[in-house]
């Protein structure tokens, strides 16, 4: 490839600049520098030819670095020319005179600190909006509930049992597969720790209590904020991206009676089951690992269970279920509704739902624990 | 400004997905300096033929040369020089929905060239002002502009590097006509300006008329007529006949906008 010069030549107070060679994009940070120096070297011209008959190439790159040093010499207060012009480069140079003449907007010094706080109150501000939007779609929820109590038949049900099987029946392996290893975890810890002062028997009373009022519900929540939450945000994001959610107000259907109702009754629905099927699970890891571990057999792990188990326990894993799946979908199915266009905005709204829901429904786990305590369970 | 140098020449090429061939020995050349419009129905095979020459999609058989050069067989740095030099503007845009206007007008130049980021700027400025646009569209999002917009973007995008082809796939569908023929005159103006080659599919009969050199025409997997727009109104083939000669196409021949 050919290179690019520019070559001054001095007249008493008029200098006679010639550019020759490719002004093309692959040139364009050599012939930058170039034509700073150029300005810079001529600043006290009084007037400048800049001659172009020897470019073997112009390019919009070059034609713009030519313009660009016209107007630091101008700005200098040489008059300058740009002579020799071929006809077919004519065109570029008339089309860049008019370019970049706005002043630079935006940019300028901003203040770090300011930045900071600006994000912090944005935050804050966010995070009472979700929660409003939250209230909000819980109420708009609640009259579509109570409208289907109304009208039965206007619950979809194939798309509710499309959800039910893709939430509840295809998370049963892997739930089943995790809880069971946290219920196996659980006791070999207990064995582990409670061998130190002979209490391996209290292991199962601890385990117990721990799966089926906490852990067994949360490790399934989880798992269901993660796999379907995060599915349903997808989903109905790009729903909303490409207009669809729209298209379904106009032809007079209600989105959250169409889209976000299936999804929540499957979420209350499958979320009680897999909590419950979980918990068995943990419940046969831990006997599984009291038995080969801890060397306790069978019969007395279940005769232990048997005591161990008071109804209330089981109970009070089994009722928050349905309100930790109710908070799942609310958040899943806002945070979805809240996508713009962007895939950037997709991903991030996939996100927050996800750690929203989980948070969410930790801190509801908290008040149902003060909740229970209150009421003795 | 046309000269007989093809910069794009396609002989033979065959290319399908199932069975049936969609393209079927097709032959077609664009010439240096000139706008090629491409017509055919709906699911001919244009954007295919697009797609195929800018390497989306995968040949059965066929020569495709781009300026003199095969594009089989090349290595990635010399695959990587050719396409440097062309820009394509996609039918929906294809703005990069994360980076704002300017970001994706610089996005092309950043990753090609090492210039300094006040000549980055002030050339992606530049290029938004040609097609148009002014400085305050360059923060906005691709979400946030009209379809007119990001049409433009898009092409002050294909047009970053200063390629010497563009492909234009349907660059005025979904735009209202007065928008369709600002974009026909902005398409003229950039090519006769910038002197590039333009590969336009199209299936606007006002932008045949108002901005083509020349028309190719692709039916049955074949490309059934090549040449200036006179030729396809004189032409006897039945399909050429009902698509310029039809209703739409004779109001478009009356109401000329540039005559």
């Amino acid at each position: 490839m050919s290179s690019a010069f520019l070559t001054g030549t001095v007249d008493g107070e008029r200098v006679a600049l010639a550019a020759m060679g490719a002004w093309t994009a692959e040139r364009a940070a050599e012939l930058e520098k170039l034509i700073e120096e150029t300005a810079h070297r001529y600043k006290d011209a009084r007037s400048v030819d800049i001659d172009l008959a020897k470019l073997e190439r112009l390019d919009m790159f070059g034609a713009w670095l030519i313009e660009r040093l016209k107007r630091a010499l101008t700005a200098h207060g040489s008059t300058t020319r740009v002579v020799g012009l071929s006809d077919a480069d004519c065109g570029l140079i008339d089309e860049v005179r008019l370019v970049n003449r706005a002043p630079p907007t935006g940019g300028g010094a901003e203040n770090r600190i300011l930045i900071a706080l600006d994000s912090i109150g944005r935050n804050v501000a966010d995070i009472g909006w979700s929660l409003v939007l939250l209230a909000q779609l819980l109420g708009a929820l609640s009259v579509v509930v109570l409208r289907t109590i109304a009208h039965p038949s206007r619950l979809r049900l194939a798309s509710t049992m499309h959800h039910l099987e893709r939430v509840g029946w295809r998370a049963v392996p892997i739930i089943a597969l995790s809880t069971f290893l946290i219920g196996a975890i659980l006791a070999q810890q207990g064995i582990f720790r409670f061998r130190a002062f002979g209490a391996d028997i209290y292991v199962v009373d601890m385990v117990t209590v721990l799966v089926l009022r906490e852990v067994g519900v949360l490790i399934v929540c989880v798992m269901v904020a993660g796999r379907s939450g995060s599915a349903f945000t997808a989903e109905l994001g790009s729903m909303k991206m490409r207009e669809e959610i729209d298209a379904l107000r106009t032809m007079g259907l209600d989105p959250i009676e169409v889209l976000v109702l299936p999804r929540i009754v499957a979420l209350v629905i499958a979320v009680p089951m897999l909590t419950f099927l979980g918990s068995m699970a943990a419940l046969y890891g831990a006997g599984l690992v009291c038995w080969l571990y801890g060397g306790m057999a069978p019969d007395i792990f279940l005769e232990r269970l048997r005591e161990a188990i008071w109804l209330p326990t089981f109970e009070v894993g089994m009722i928050k279920a349905p309100f930790m799946a109710l908070v799942i979908g609310l958040v899943a199915c806002v945070e979805g509704f809240e996508v713009e266009g962007s895939a950037a905005s997709l991903g991030r709204k996939t996100t927050s739902s996800v750690v929203k829901s989980i948070f969410l429904v930790i801190v509801l786990d908290g008040v149902f624990a003060m909740f229970f305590a209150g009421i003795g369970m | 400004m046309t000269s007989n140098e093809a910069v794009i020449s396609v002989r033979n090429l065959v290319v399908g997905f199932g069975a049936a061939p969609v393209l079927d020995h097709v032959a077609l050349d664009v010439f240096r300096g000139e706008i090629l419009g491409f017509v055919g129905g709906s699911g001919a095979g244009k954007s295919v033929l697009m797609r195929t020459i800018i390497g989306l999609l995968p040949k059965r058989q066929g020569v495709i040369e781009v300026f003199g050069t095969d594009l089989a067989g090349l290595s990635g740095r010399q695959r990587r020089a050719i396409e440097r030099r062309w820009g394509v503007l996609f039918q929906q845009g294809a703005l990069f929905s994360s980076l704002t206007v300017r970001q994706n007008v610089q996005f092309p130049i950043r990753e090609h060239l090492d210039l300094s980021p006040r000549l980055i700027d002030e050339i992606a400025l530049a290029k938004l002002e040609m097609v148009g646009l002014n400085a305050d569209v360059g923060g906005k999002y691709p979400a946030e502009l009209s379809g007119g917009m990001v049409k433009r973007v898009a092409l002050a995008r294909a047009l970053a590097l200063d390629p010497d082809i563009v492909f234009l796939d349907e660059p005025t569908s979904g735009l209202d006509p007065v928008g369709a023929a600002e974009f026909d005159e902005l398409i003229r103006t950039l090519q006769r300006t910038l002197g590039i080659s333009v590969f336009m599919v199209t299936h606007d009969l006002d932008s045949l008329h108002a901005v083509c050199d020349r028309i190719a025409v692709l039916s049955e997997g074949r490309v059934i007529a090549a040449g200036p727009i006179e030729t396809m109104l004189a032409s006897e083939h039945p399909w050429l006949k009902s698509y310029f000669r039809g209703k739409r196409g004779r109001q478009a021949h009356h109401s000329d906008r540039y005559h």
